[in-house]
């Protein structure tokens, strides 16, 4: 059961070549080959977009795109890491924004480039659509444009490939934050409970178990009652 | 996939779970008793990490003096500086700011966002970029008792009794009296938390809570949070600058001692800059990457306490620093991915830890560290775990059970990053459980403040993981996130008040960084042995070998 030696694989950083374990993420597999990284690295863990990374593998003409801490070498890979995207980031205040159309035509005057040839959505690596997320927003359906693009870590490789040089994933941000705060329906229980916080309810009984000796305070937490929906 | 020897396992935890489907319908999810107050106590000093032998060990240098840490922490506190306090001259600063925000999770970017709304020019110095931090990764939850079933008194009662009633009261009590209002905040920058069609807060329990108090935004919780936050950071050019790239490497104060700037290092550059400030916050997270015993982790890179470390070094207190959380459901297969989280949500949505028989052996959610010591004992002591071809031991997590109980599609909906996690390396874990085993997760203790976010030095605020006090010495999910936000808030008002009211600075210094240095050269502590960490090192020996004059980040492992 137990593997004794592990096998090696060719890889190409940025066109050296380098033996690595072969169950080496890209991550790893630099980190191997003696890179002390201090870009195009992030969370390790799939959650931050800090590690774009292009790689061909061998025998295809086709480049690809990955997160580095994602991705598995095989033997002959190419890679290089683009660990910044030089990407247009518009400024404005929510507070004064209006969740339709027009807001996006301000701001995103780009996404109505669109060709549709759906080179996104081949280049993302969390697999959104983010073609359809983008035809969404030109219909000015903010709610589907959120809901789709909703797993975006902001990698940034589907900007690297647009050939109408749009910015998705700066979109798809202001989709979700529009949607959050305009669209999404209210909470009232919320602000209610923020009321009854405010009006003091609470104050006397918190007041009295901050003071509470640890054996009184234990024996109140294990009798409290366990009530989950 | 997983390899024949484990589907065989994993046909017993299939014969198994049509039974443990009826004990969930029948009894929600207290399929199995949850222990007690005798019952909790024993099995952590048994088989919880913390209660080894060697666990702790006494500092010899610093405020803690003299009292037992985690090893490991104490390792990195006895530790030289990284900078010579010669060389610079504080009459020059680089740059100088009202506030003065140290690391960019969604603790330090709530601090800078809300001084920046009371008026305060900001600076924010972080390791790497905005954004990449502990806080982006989290995926379960964020706690808050706003619905009708529930109360402050009740998320009180839960908080100090899963930190085992050594949390600080008045920090607790600030936490649960700001949290509905901090939901309401996030929600207005435009967070889309998971609602019911009624929109009211979709909410679900975690381990150790008394109420469904959980609030999500699908298994994105914390980037759904921390990436409006930091686009918000975007929009306020003006008020916020960010220096990215550039993590502190020391304090510094003035001759009345108070807080009065920080010295960055930039990673690409290798050049050190000066930072005057009138107030400054600490929000550089937690120490996961200290690989405390050997343990895999989920922090993100830079996760190496530095902050604890500049704080220290500058004379305040740390409080709860023995105690070390590890997450119970850690994958251990495949390979890629050991270390990295399976997160709490799957066990509030019904997943069921059980054994190679398929048995289930602890009540899905206790506390956390109760319910990793189960993990631990089952795996080893009782010896009805499974083993990994690289020789870890861990027990199944049976998330199939969440479609079951939640309806066809639930893991794909609710679930999203697990499901894509497994999925590249061909695991449908809503066909297949999940292999576990605790991984470290989370610093319990912290850098002392009181409930401002105050320290004992003036104009030294710390926000976030970096605390100490609010969860005791053992946190519940959710917990923290809250902790980012209330925390955070509260030191960025404060801050910025301090500079409303005017700060009368005296001569900037290092002096707080000499007089350290003479305590560890009295221990006689390796002149390579340097902290703030910055980064791990993670450069095999055959190679550093041949870096005859590499200098690395990280000195400890
Ligand atoms: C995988 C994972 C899942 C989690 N899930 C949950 C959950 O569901 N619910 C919950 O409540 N909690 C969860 N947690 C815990 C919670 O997310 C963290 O405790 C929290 O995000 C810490 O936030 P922070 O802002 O204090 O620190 P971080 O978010 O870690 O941010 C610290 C920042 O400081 C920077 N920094 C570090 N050192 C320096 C330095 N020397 N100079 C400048 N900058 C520096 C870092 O680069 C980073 O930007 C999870 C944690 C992890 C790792
Ligand atoms: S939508 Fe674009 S930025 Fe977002 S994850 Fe996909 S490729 Fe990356
Ligand atoms: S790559 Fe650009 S042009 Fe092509 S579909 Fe995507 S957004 Fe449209």
């Amino acid at each position: 059961m137990m593997k004794s030696k592990e096998n090696m694989v060719t890889v190409y950083i940025m066109g050296d070549a380098y033996n690595v374990p072969e169950s080496s993420t890209i991550i790893t597999a630099m980190e191997y080959s003696g890179f002390q990284l201090t870009t195009g690295v992030g969370c390790r863990e799939g959650f931050c977009g800090a590690c774009a990374t292009i790689y061909r593998e061998k025998g295809d003409y086709k480049l690809k795109g990955g997160l580095a801490c994602q991705t598995v070498v095989t033997d002959g890979m190419t890679l290089a890491q683009i660990p910044f995207m030089p990407a247009e980031k518009p400024i404005y205040d929510l507070k004064e924004l209006k969740p339709d159309i027009n807001t996006i035509k301000e701001l995103f005057p780009t996404i109505f480039r669109c060709v549709s040839c759906n080179t996104c959505t081949k280049a993302c690596p969390q697999d959104i659509d983010v073609m359809d997320y983008i035809q969404a927003l030109k219909k000015g359906n903010i709610a589907e444009a959120a809901d789709i693009s909703f797993d975006c870590i902001r990698c940034g490789l589907c900007a690297l490939r647009c050939p109408a040089e749009i910015v998705q994933y700066n979109a798809a941000t202001l989709a979700r934050r529009l949607y959050g705060s305009y669209l999404a329906k209210k909470s009232p229980e919320v602000d209610e409970s923020i009321e009854d916080i405010k009006a003091g309810k609470y104050d006397k009984e918190l007041e009295e178990l901050t003071k509470m000796d640890r054996k009184t305070l234990s024996e109140k937490y294990y009798a409290r009652e366990t009530k989950l929906r | 996939m997983y390899p024949d020897y484990m589907l065989e396992s994993i046909k017993k935890v299939e014969q198994t779970r049509p039974q443990r489907f009826e004990l969930a319908k029948k009894h929600g999810k207290q399929v199995y008793p949850p222990m007690g107050e005798k019952e909790r106590g024993d099995i952590l000093a048994n088989y919880h990490p913390d209660y080894k032998d060697d666990a702790l060990r006494e500092v010899q240098v610093g405020p803690n003096k003299g009292e037992k840490l985690t090893a490991k922490v104490s390792d990195m506190l006895e530790s030289h500086t990284r900078i010579d306090p010669k060389k610079f001259d504080l009459n020059k600063p680089d740059h100088v700011t009202d506030v003065l925000v140290i690391g960019a999770g969604s603790a330090g970017m709530s601090a800078a966002i809300t001084a920046a709304g009371n008026g305060s020019k900001v600076i924010i110095a972080t390791k790497l970029r905005l954004g990449d931090s502990n806080s982006m990764m989290a995926q379960g939850g964020i706690q808050a008792a706003d619905q009708k079933d529930d109360s402050p008194i009740l998320h009180y009662l839960d908080i100090m009794g899963g930190g085992h009633f050594d949390n600080k009261p008045e920090l607790v009590k600030a936490f649960v009296k700001d949290a509905p209002s901090a939901i309401k905040w996030l929600s207005d920058l435009g967070v889309m938390f998971d609602k019911n069609p009624d929109g009211s807060m979709m909410v679900k329990p975690g381990g150790g809570t008394c109420r469904s108090r959980m609030h999500s935004t699908r298994d994105y919780t914390g980037a759904g949070i921390c990436r409006v936050l930091r686009d918000e950071v975007y929009n306020l050019p003006d008020k916020i600058k960010y220096l990215e790239y550039n993590p502190v490497v020391e304090l510094i104060l003035d001759d009345k001692g108070q807080a009065a700037g920080a010295i960055t290092y930039h990673l690409g550059t290798k050049q050190y800059s000066i930072i005057k400030a009138k107030s400054v916050i600490i929000s550089t997270g937690g120490y996961g990457r200290l690989h405390i015993r050997g343990y895999e982790t989920t922090n993100h890179y830079g996760a190496t306490a530095d902050g604890l470390m500049l704080a220290y070094r500058a004379g305040v207190k740390l409080l709860y620093m023995d105690s070390v959380q590890y997450h119970p459901t850690g994958a251990i297969f495949p390979e890629q991915i050991v270390g990295f989280l399976c997160t709490e949500k799957i066990r509030t949505m019904g997943a069921q830890p059980v054994n190679k028989n398929g048995e289930l052996f602890v009540y899905p959610l206790e506390p956390r560290d109760v319910e990793a010591s189960s993990f631990i004992r089952e795996s080893h002591e009782r010896n009805l775990g499974i083993t990994t071809p690289k020789g870890l031991r861990g027990i199944w997590l049976d998330s199939p059970l969440v479609d079951m109980i939640n309806g066809e599609g639930a893991i794909n909906k609710y679930l999203p990053a697990m499901h894509r996690q497994y999925a590249r390396f061909d695991i449908d874990i809503a066909k297949y459980p999940m292999l576990v085993f605790p991984t470290l997760h989370y610093q319990n203790g912290g850098i002392e403040i009181n409930k401002d976010a105050e320290t004992t030095i003036p104009g030294l605020y710390v926000a976030g993981e970096a605390t100490g006090g609010v969860h005791g010495r053992n946190r519940l999910m959710g917990n923290s996130q809250m902790d980012l936000i209330v925390f955070g808030r509260r030191s960025g008002l404060h801050a910025s008040e301090r500079v409303k009211k005017g700060v009368k600075f005296g001569k900037m210094s290092l002096e707080h960084v000499y007089s350290y240095e003479k305590e560890v050269d009295e221990i006689n502590i390796d002149k390579n042995k340097i902290a703030p960490i910055l980064l791990p090192d993670y450069i095999p020996n055959h190679v550093k070998e041949k870096q005859v004059d590499t200098e690395y980040f990280g000195t400890l492992i």
